[in-house]
């Protein structure tokens, strides 16, 4: 594992709100690619998403926020209309 | 100032009074016992307003005073041997979370075979935890050093530990100067806690987890605030002698003047060791002695150049290291290692389970220095 860049209070205190600057996107291996088309708007995946990162704005889906979605493919398993596929991360 | 006849223990539990802290956990063992017992006098006549903590164990104790001091609060305890050995899994904790405790160690031999009296292999099983550590010779040293230990401590985020000598130190009584109530306070002003826990607008976590990714660099912290510690401690202790009017070098120089043979020791053995010097001055041999104050960090330049001259030393330890050098010895030498002209070196063990040591033992090791046969290992028995 690599050294972290982030700032190391004394004593290994960790200040509130780590979940938020702490991006977790990079351990994902799975992608989750959304087809915005076949999507019927169900919001069963923003609630099944254990890490809270497919925002909803009036009532709509949007793009998942990939600095914190580990790819974990609960999204893809509960979609009732399969419009999220699983892919290989592409190593940039 | 006033005089008053103390204890090394009840000079301990004086300084506590004075220093008047949050939270004291404690746990009873021999010979620490009568620091508690002389606080929870003082508790119970409502000298103090400390939150005084009867814990279970010394285990719990350690836990205590880590909870309290992350919570901001200053904390003290007191503990040995046994005791000391069952924190152990919480010294480094302490340390690890920078927590400036104070605890007073009366220096007892560890089990077994079962002993109560003095020997320094409690301290000095814990010598590398990242604590503080000092050692005392004598009751109003041990009560100087209390007040030192905690400002230093809260200066450098560590905890520190100051030892005196089980029985010999806190059993014994002796006239101990005590400051001004007023003084002490205006010296150690309140603890100004980094992170409190308790500080429910900026909230904080002690003790995640770190993985390779950052442990090292805490530990790298650490590190340098331990190495700082050299340069902290002799302003803080310039500041207290301002007002004792007593020096408290990290190491004490007895007559090192001209000295060809020199005797490296720790807490109550020093009084012998100077009165065997003093003899001997007098019969014109030229011999001196150094005590350690400060054996945490430890101080390798100022020992190297204190022994810059000195032809022969012996280093009495009052505890072994099994299968290697005994601690103290070991890192003479290490002061050493760079030094031009080296002087012989001798490790010298002596008073375990709490043996007695005479002045005629230590004359004795002082000749053989002068006399150029050293040999490299021995024991007062």
């Amino acid at each position: 594992m690599k050294q972290q860049n982030n700032k190391l209070e004394k004593g290994a205190v960790v200040k509130g709100g780590t979940s938020v600057t702490n991006k977790t996107g990079s351990w994902r291996s799975l992608k989750p690619v959304w087809d915005k088309k076949k999507c019927i708007n169900c919001m069963l995946c923003p609630i099944y998403c254990p890490e809270n990162c497919i925002p909803v704005k009036k009532g709509l889906r949007l793009e998942t926020d990939f600095d914190f979605c580990k790819g974990c493919g609960i999204c893809a398993q509960v979609c009732p209309v399969k419009c999220i596929k699983m892919e290989r991360e592409v190593c940039k | 100032m006033k005089l008053r006849p103390l204890t090394g223990a009840h000079a301990v539990s004086e300084a506590m009074r004075q220093i008047n802290p949050d939270v004291v956990p404690v746990y009873p063992v021999t010979p620490q016992s009568p620091i508690a017992e002389g606080f929870a006098q003082f508790k119970a006549d409502g000298r103090v307003d400390s939150e005084l903590v009867l814990a279970e164990s010394e285990h719990s104790v350690m836990s205590i005073a880590i909870g309290a001091s992350a919570a901001g609060a200053r904390v003290m305890t007191a503990t040995a041997s046994q005791g000391l050995a069952l924190m152990w899994e919480l010294l480094p904790a302490a340390a690890g979370m920078r927590l400036p405790i104070t605890m007073n160690i009366a220096n007892r031999a560890l089990s077994a075979p079962l002993n109560i009296h003095c020997d320094h292999s409690d301290s000095m099983g814990a010598k590398d935890q990242s604590w503080i550590q000092m050692y005392a010779e004598n009751p109003q040293e041990v009560y100087d050093m209390t007040l030192l230990a905690m400002k230093l401590a809260e200066l450098a985020s560590l905890p520190a530990m100051v030892m005196q000598d089980g029985f010999i130190t806190s059993h014994c009584v002796e006239a101990v100067e005590i400051l001004d109530d007023k003084k002490v306070k205006s010296f150690l002003g309140r603890r100004k806690a980094t992170f409190p826990l308790l500080d429910t607008v900026n909230p904080v976590t002690y003790g995640a987890m770190q993985l390779p990714d950052s442990f090292f660099e805490t530990k790298l912290q650490q590190i340098e605030a331990m190495n700082e510690v050299n340069k902290q401690y002799p302003l803080v202790a310039k500041m207290l002698t301002k007002l004792t009017k007593r020096n408290y070098d990290i190491l004490e120089k007895y007559k090192l003047n001209g000295a060809d043979a020199v005797i490296v020791t720790t807490s109550s053995t020093s009084g012998i060791v100077k009165s065997a010097v003093d003899n001997l001055r007098k019969k014109g041999k030229k011999v001196g002695m150094i005590k350690l104050r400060l054996f945490r960090p430890f101080p390798y330049q100022e020992l190297a150049k204190a022994l810059e001259k000195v032809k022969a030393v012996s280093v009495l330890d009052r505890a072994v290291a099994y299968g290697a050098n005994a601690p103290l010895y070991a890192e003479t030498l290490q002061s050493l290692f760079s030094s031009v002209k080296k002087p012989k070196a001798q490790s010298c063990v002596f008073g375990l389970g709490g043996r007695d040591i005479f002045e005629e033992q230590v004359e004795k090791v002082f000749t053989e220095l002068l006399s150029g046969k050293i040999q490299s290992l021995r024991y007062i028995k």
